[in-house]
């Protein structure tokens, strides 16, 4: 069992053409994930490296049934990409792109709620469940297939801890990236309900960072509902104040959003917090008895 | 990207908001004529990218011309410190001379992001003057709050309420919720991801005009603002942050000795926590980005190289789409280039990792290997304490 995405996941990529959109494309399908084509305006009709391209993202719904959107468009024309799939009905839009303007955001993520479409991202490296889907740009090899589910805000944080867990052979029920923009589709609340009704995950790996109070959000949420183990790490303990930490939603301003305040929030919501990004593996592996 | 008050105030005067009338000075001598020129009492303001100028001496009274050219010569050249500046302060160059205001009352204004709502809010108190997440944390009642509408922005009803939470009435309510407007127009249309009129004053004579202004700028949307790339002021930054920014590193200099090279937000932030916990201090964020180039790896590298209190340095890269044989050229490059003046600890993982970790073996570099995270915090701070 897995969340969000499996074999029967059928991908349409927005932005295909373009240099990124068309290199993982291509290894999303070699990873075994149906990949149904793609979609550039004024480009419909043509292939692309082996990729069937259309106009628009409707075409892939009528023609193909695609029932995810992968969105590799640049930045100025990317939150209008993700209003179009969800427009066209599309269940779950998984938006990679970095650098979207915030103000454009904020009316894409609204209109998106006015739809029923999903959003995960802006921002992040995609959506896989392991031996099923890779949706996203995250190296496949590394994960295992299994049943801890992992959420984060950071890309290649979640490729440490992924890797932290498959060296122990613990194996991972699906891997979700929310991104590290301030505006972003899903937060962590919408991923863990996922997860913790889903019957394939037994534990949850949730990875924050400073900036924001979605970690404190989830704090709230795992203390109500989440019966399963919850194993957190916040990185950005040591960074300083009033200065963005490459992610854009990664600051502390205003005296609000450091990581030990997120900490002190999960720990009192009963997560097991890990100290050091080297132990996050180790714990999981220590609360789930592996 | 920030501004100075200056340009900030240019700006709201473009959009129809009023500001004190004032000069853009930058030697005494013409602070002087600026003072003449107004003819009345003035105030001469340092231009630094830090608030808190008032208290640490960045803001002088001047009731004649020979008193404004004083209080310029005592402010340019000074290194302005404030609890927002670095510790050694910042060294003034440009002063801002305007008419003084009879003040009668002063609010507070600004406009941000509401990150929990996804829509943006603007905030008004009555408490102006004072630094607002003080207001916020004794007298929270005291902030009133209006949240836009994602697509149809600011309604009028919200910019009387808000006018009216501030205590204006008659001529002053219609000029406070003008302004409110306008503001929220300027704030779109420029894609700030700030305004902050602190404060927003009503005069004696009852009109309603913004003494201070600071402006931010979402960095993503710049692209389409290209009349406010001329705004930006590079004195304001550190050297090697602008050095950073003409490769598009993300680079941030802090305080410690051990450099971090790291692709990624997350994973820096975490690297820069694991040096911290193994006993020492990082020197830097820096993440490399997703796709860095070994043009890019090899100018990071020259830039942490180059940071004379760096002693060590520890790349930590986890491949995905930047794969870890692109990383070994790029750092091969560097250190051909450059020499190798300090010690470097690797720790490498993901894609074509043996193929990167090969190259490196092969080209007899004496880098350091790192079996894990870990291991390579702990290298990374013992050298950078041996070399000190």
């Amino acid at each position: 069992m897995s969340i969000l995405a499996d074999k029967s996941t059928r991908v349409v990529v927005q932005g295909i053409t373009g240099k990124e959109g068309a290199f993982h494309a291509a290894r999303c399908k070699e990873y075994g994930t149906q990949v149904v084509g793609g979609v550039t305006p004024g480009k419909g009709g043509t292939t692309h490296e082996g990729f069937a391209v259309w106009n628009t993202v409707e075409e892939a719904v009528k023609k193909e049934g695609a029932n995810c959107a992968l969105i590799f468009v640049p930045p100025p024309a990317a939150a209008d990409a993700i209003m179009e799939a969800a427009a066209a009905g599309v269940p779950l839009v998984i938006c990679i792109t970095e650098g979207i303007p915030v103000a454009d955001m904020v009316r894409a993520k609204h209109f998106v709620l006015g739809t029923g479409s999903r959003l995960i991202g802006p921002n992040c490296p995609g959506v896989i469940t392991p031996g099923q889907a890779k949706i996203g740009i995250m190296p496949g090899h590394i994960h295992k297939a299994g049943d801890v589910g992992v959420v984060s805000r950071s890309g290649t944080l979640t490729y440490e801890v992924v890797g932290q867990l498959s060296a122990r052979n613990i194996g991972q029920s699906t891997c979700v990236g929310i991104g590290g923009d301030p505006v972003n589709g899903s937060s962590f609340v919408d991923v863990l309900r996922l997860f913790n009704e889903d019957a394939g995950t037994r534990a949850i790996m949730m990875i924050g960072e400073i900036g924001g109070t979605a970690e404190e959000e989830a704090a709230a949420f795992i203390k109500a509902n989440v019966k399963k183990p919850v194993v957190a790490f916040i990185c950005g303990q040591t960074a300083p104040p009033g200065r963005r930490m490459g992610h854009a939603g990664a600051i502390i301003a205003g005296g609000k959003g450091t990581a030990a305040e997120k900490m002190k929030a999960l720990e009192a919501a009963g997560a097991t917090l890990v100290k050091s990004p080297a132990d996050m593996g180790a714990t999981v592996a220590k609360v789930t008895g592996k | 990207m920030n501004v100075h008050e200056y340009q900030a105030k240019g700006l709201l005067r473009e959009y129809g908001i009023e500001v004190p009338p004032g000069r853009f000075v930058t030697t005494p001598a013409e602070a002087e004529q600026a003072a003449r020129d107004i003819g009345r009492t003035g105030v001469v303001k340092a231009q630094v990218h830090a608030g808190g100028r008032g208290k640490a001496g960045g803001i002088k009274v001047a009731d004649d011309p020979a008193a404004a050219e004083a209080a310029a010569k005592a402010i340019l050249g000074m290194h302005l410190k404030t609890p927002q500046t670095p510790p050694e302060g910042i060294l003034v160059r440009n002063v801002w001379v305007e008419e003084a205001s009879a003040i009668d009352r002063e609010l507070y204004l600004s406009m941000t992001l509401d990150r929990a709502r996804a829509t943006h809010v603007v905030m008004a108190s009555e408490a102006g003057g004072m630094e607002i997440e003080e207001v916020a944390a004794r007298t929270p009642e005291k902030i009133i709050r209006e949240w836009t509408h994602p697509a149809l922005g600011l309604a009028d009803f919200q910019a009387r309420r808000l006018a009216f939470g501030l205590g204006l009435s008659g001529e002053p309510f219609k000029q406070g919720a003008g302004l409110i407007r306008n503001l929220f127009r300027l704030y779109l249309a420029k894609d700030c991801s700030l305004v902050e009129v602190n404060p927003l004053v009503v005069t004696k004579d009852g009109r309603v005009l913004a003494l201070d202004a600071k402006l931010n700028f979402d960095d993503n949307a710049l692209y389409r603002h290209k009349e406010l790339a001329d705004l930006r002021d590079i004195h304001e930054e550190d050297p090697l942050d602008v050095e950073a920014s003409k490769y598009n590193l993300n680079y941030i200099k802090l305080e410690g000795s051990v450099a971090c090279m790291v692709n990624g937000a997350g994973l820096a932030m975490a690297t820069m926590d694991i040096v911290k916990l193994a006993g020492g201090e990082p020197a830097n964020f820096l993440d490399v980005g997703g796709s860095a180039s070994p043009e890019q790896i090899e100018n990071a590298f020259r830039i942490l190289s180059s940071d004379p209190s760096v002693k060590a340095i520890f790349i930590n890269v986890f491949g995905g789409i930047l794969r870890v044989d692109r990383l070994a050229e790029g750092v091969i490059a560097a250190v051909r280039k450059l020499g190798l003046k300090l010690p470097v600890v690797l720790r490498a993982e993901g894609t074509n990792v043996e193929q990167g970790k090969k190259m490196l073996a092969d080209s007899g570099l004496p880098l350091i290997m790192a079996a894990d995270m870990a291991d390579g915090a702990k290298k990374a701070v013992e050298l950078a304490g041996k070399s000190r």
